[in-house]
Order: structure tokens, then sequence, then C-alpha cells
């Protein structure tokens, strides 16, 4: 006996673990019936979860903090048992402004390449025509690495340049109408602005943090209760997913999957290359191999450490510019699971930290980690500033390190 | 009262139009065009903004929205303040409502009814239209197969049809795949289908 469990999900090679959860029938082994419901914008997919068309969704994870804390809309208290993938998103530059802050053929320095953008940057401005960047919504991690980068590098969103909303399908279109000078987005859009003549790419968001949360699944907290049993069935399948995602054996056949017009109806070798760790910085070059360019699997990255929920918290209040509130921590820290998470994992082979919460962007080297069950060693984890985040101390980080711009 | 019909569908969206039209008091204004967006809404200042759920510029509306709501006028989504309902109905059918805010409830709701009903007729519409060309194609696939078979085998063509019924049923299959078949089949031996 099987039970229906509907999931939505953008078409985005980051989904592709609730995807290949049901192709390959690790959700049908757990008793689930998966059924994918896609959409085309963050709006679609997030009303479709609430008045409860999905039953759970492929989410940028800043949303659903958003979500919860009300900002945008109604709060709607949602959670996420589980991180379906860190980093996987590049940021693009119309080719000519690439040329001037870039080296060519290999991805920059993200400290020399912001200070060479800030003085085109600061240029742009005085002439009264500012660069301006296009990001996928206003609450993903899309928006808030792009600009953790550019005011790290003395740039300062909103001010010095702008930044604008735009959907991933029309990002390459819109570099190459000259409405926005670069992008944030996620693969295999750049690599399609790439393909077209339209970009270059100049980083990858792991650049700026090494190990920065991405998207999660996410669902009504109702749900999750009332469902417990499936939502636990549902993490097992999905871990299951993420770990055939990195089996080097299993690229081509999952790269074919994802293609199929029912999924992310996209080019196959656009995919192929982003699930490689591969990218082609523009068009006429040479691959490159950047290892860890989506990361999937390694080092519990599955694991919703309610750190990363904070960290994004710290940002929301940053650029949406509120204060801190100490009750809204409070709902951001429940938002991320860890308590779902390993009681789902508990007795598989899945190693389970025994923390739920750690210092982010500290680790220079691979440090091994205290478990409840398995072995755990993480590696780098740093921001490209150096700057350290300590969820224990949200509101100093702000105050000292945030806000400095 | 202003409403904007935003929707890369002309079609759809003149189906919304012709229907919203019967209001009366209302200025109708359709917005087709994906660049220039947010320009074109803040210029048609509207009451209310009609979207289809299938656009992928519903997130740059939404921020615009949330920008907004430090202007002089802030729009709301229609669900903030609505029953349960109604906001089912309106993702069933597909369409999305913003509202500035404060603006009459049951104005917005024979508004919003108005529009499900136009968005369900237009998929009705639709469904009908791709029924009709599928069985079209059908008959032509059928007919092609029929020719193939009285010409490569001499056949008559009831004997084609019979042939190809037969067929269809000993394979469990529906005749218009069979015929489907046997044109593919004919290609790719170099016949002109």
């Amino acid at each position: 006996m099987t039970t229906k469990f509907s999931i939505g999900f953008l078409p985005l090679v980051d989904a592709a673990l609730p995807i290949l959860a049901h192709v390959h029938g690790f959700a049908a082994e757990e008793g689930l019936s998966l059924e994918l419901v896609k959409d085309v914008s963050w709006a679609t997919v997030l009303d479709r979860l609430l008045y409860g068309h999905t039953d759970a969704a492929h989410m940028v994870a800043p949303l659903a903090i958003a979500t919860t804390l009300g900002r945008g809309r109604p709060a709607q208290p949602l959670s996420a048992p589980f991180v379906l993938g860190l980093n996987g998103n590049a940021i693009t530059l119309k080719s000519d402004l690439a040329q001037q802050v870039a080296p060519e053929g290999a991805l920059g320095d993200p400290v020399a390449v912001g200070a060479a953008l800030r003085e085109i940057a600061m240029e742009r401005k005085a002439a009264g025509h500012p660069l301006c960047f296009g990001v996928v919504h206003r609450y993903s991690s899309h928006n808030y690495m792009l600009r953790y980068w550019l005011a790290g590098c003395g740039i300062r969103p909103d001010e010095d340049v702008e930044i604008t909303t735009v959907p991933p399908p029309f990002c390459a279109d819109a570099l190459e109408a000259g409405d926005v000078d670069g992008i944030c987005v996620g693969e295999p859009w750049n690599s399609v602005a790439v393909e077209r003549g339209a970009g270059t790419i100049v980083l990858a968001t792991a650049q700026v943090w090494r190990r920065g949360v991405e998207k999660v699944l996410a669902m009504r907290e109702s749900l999750m209760e009332s469902r417990r049993g499936e939502v636990e069935a549902l993490i097992r399948a999905l871990h299951r997913a993420a770990r055939q995602f990195v089996d080097p054996e299993a690229l081509v056949t999952n790269a074919a999957i994802l293609a199929r017009p029912e999924y992310l109806n996209a080019d196959v070798n656009l995919i192929q290359r982003a699930l490689g760790d591969r990218l082609l910085l523009h068009k006429g070059g040479e691959l490159i191999h950047f290892p860890d360019f989506m990361f999937q699997y390694r080092e519990a990255a599955n694991f919703p450490w309610v750190s990363q929920a904070q960290w994004l918290y710290s940002q929301m209040l940053r650029w949406d510019r509120t204060p801190y509130d100490a009750g809204d921590e409070a709902k951001v820290a429940r938002v991320f699971r860890p308590d779902v998470y390993r009681s789902a994992l508990t007795g598989t082979d899945a190693p389970l930290p025994g923390a739920s919460s750690k210092v982010e962007g500290s680790l220079h080297q691979p440090m091994a980690v205290g478990t409840q069950q398995g072995l755990i060693t993480l590696e780098k984890n740093a921001f490209f500033d150096g700057r350290i985040f300590d969820p224990h101390d949200l509101a100093g980080y702000l105050a000292r390190d945030a806000y400095a711009k | 009262m202003r409403i904007a019909i935003i929707d890369e569908s002309a079609v759809r969206a003149s189906v919304m139009q012709e229907g919203l039209a019967q209001l009366g008091d209302c200025e109708i204004f359709v917005i087709t065009e994906r660049r220039g967006l947010v320009r074109r809404i803040s210029e048609i200042d509207a009451d209310i903004v009609l979207m289809d759920l299938g656009n992928p510029s519903r997130d740059v509306l939404e921020e615009y929205f949330a920008v907004s709501r430090v202007l002089a006028r802030p729009i709301a989504m229609f669900v903030d303040d609505s029953d349960e309902e109604s906001i089912g109905a309106s993702i069933d059918a597909g369409v999305s409502a913003y509202v500035v805010d404060g603006f009459a409830p049951h104005r917005i709701r024979s508004i919003l009814d108005l529009a499900i009903r136009r968005f369900h007729a237009f998929s009705r519409l639709q469904t009908e239209l791709s029924v009709a060309q599928s069985k079209l194609a059908e008959r032509e696939a059928v007919d092609k197969a029929k020719r193939i078979l009285m010409q490569t085998r001499g056949l008559g063509e009831p004997e084609a049809y019979a042939e190809l019924r037969k067929t269809a049923m000993n394979q469990g299959k529906r005749i218009a795949e069979i015929a489907d078949a046997v044109v593919t089949a004919h290609k790719l031996i170099g016949g002109a289908a």
C-alpha cells in the first residue's frame, strides 16, 4: 500500500533529489508514491504549498524562513527537515564587464574581482547609470550571497548598485538585452547564458561561502506533524537519492532523467556539466572543473543545521533593514528541523551529527565532528572574507560585521 | 476601478478582458509583454492586478509590491485577507490576484469570481481544441496508412482498413497507434508518406 505525496518544484538542477527519489524508485520502496508538480515561479510553488495543492516543496531556503515570519504575506509556519543541497549557483556578468574584472578562462578570486568591479560600479554610479544585478527571488540564497559578496567588497547594494528580481528562464534574455549587467542564478541558467554568448561566469557562489545552504524540502509545520511517518519515509528516500546523485557512474543516467520534458526540459549536456561540477565560463572556452560546485551528499550536507537558518535570518534583517527580534529568531530556529532528520535516519548508515548548530565559516581545514551515528569530517566552510558566524551571538554578529558597509 | 491583466497568452487575456468588461465601471489594461512589466504596472496604477499562475514573472511582480508597501498605495495579495475557499478556487483555476489595500472586499470577490470563471472557460476551450486537433491528426494518420497498404499490398480500401483494425485488436492497441507505426515504418524504409 503506497501513500501519495506531492512535491512542488521549479525546473532547476537542484530539484534533482525528489525527482531521482521518484524515478529510481527509492520513494516507492519507502511506501510513497511521489507526484511532482512543476511550476515556473516561487510564488506559485509557495501558493500551492500553503493551500494544500502540494504536500511539500523544493524551495529556496530564505523563502521558507520569510513565510514563517510573515514577510511578504501572512505568516504561516513552515518546516524544513531536509536540505536538498548546498551552493550550485554562479555569478555571470555581461562578457564585456567580465573581461574588465575577471581573469580569462578561470574563476577569479572573489576579493580581486570585487575590487575591480567596485571601480566600475562607482564610475557607473557617478555617471547616473548604476550597475544592475538580477537575482531569482528577493528571499533567495542567491540574493544574500550576491549582497554579502558585494558589500564585503565595498559595493553597497541598493545604494551603489541596483538589485532586481529576474526569473531564471529570463536571465539570459535580460543579460542580452542589457536590462541587467550581471545575474546570480542556479544551473542550467548560467550555462544557458554562456552558450548564447550573453555572459561570462566569473564566480561560483561556493567561493563566497564554501558551504552555503541552498534549497530545502519545505512543508507546512502542521502537515509535518500530522504525517510524520510519511515525512520520515520521504527523508530516507531523499537521502538514498542524494547518495546515488554523487555516484560518478550514475551521472549520465541522472542527467538524462533530469533533462526530460516533464522535469527540467533542458539541454542534457548542460545538466551533465553541472552534475559533474564542470563549468564553461565563456562561449568557445574550455570546460573547467570546480570541485563541490554542487554539494548534495558528503559531510551530512542534507542535515538542516539550525545555524544555517540563523545566518540566513541575519542577512534577511540586514537587507530588509529591520531590527533584530529575539522572538523571530526563535521562530527561525524552529524552521530547520534536525530532530526530524535524525529521527528519520536513525538506524540507517547515514551519519548523524550530535549537535544541531555549528559556528559557520570557522573551518579552514578538515575536522572530525561529534556524531551520534557514523563518522563525519567537515572540510573548509569559510566565507570569502574570513568572517565567522557564531549562532549564539547573532545580534553581536549583526552589530559588528554585517552592518559594516 | 482600474484592473490590470498580466498574461503572456494574448488569447486568454482577451477572454478575461471580455468577461470583466461586463462589470461596467471598470477600466481594463492588458499586459502581454514581459519586458518593462514593473514600469507598466506602476504607470497603470491599478486597483487590482490579475495574473496567471503559470507566469514566471510573478516573483518580479511580488517583489515590486513588497517594495511598494512603503509607498502611498500599498498593494496586498488578495490572499492576505480572504477565505480559504476562494483562494483554493483561484489556485485551481490558475489565476492570482493582487489588490490595493483596503479595497472593498465584496467588489474584489465578484471580480475574482468572474476571473475564475473566465479562466475555467478558457481552459475548457483549450481542452476541446486539443481534443479536436488530435482527432483530426489521428484521422489523417489512418488515411495515410490505408493508402500505404493499398499501394504496397494491392488491397482495396475496406480491406486496408480491416487489416489495420485486426492488427490493432490483436495487439491491444488503438487503430491510430497502428496507423502511426505503419506511416513511420514506411518513411523509414524510404517510401513517400
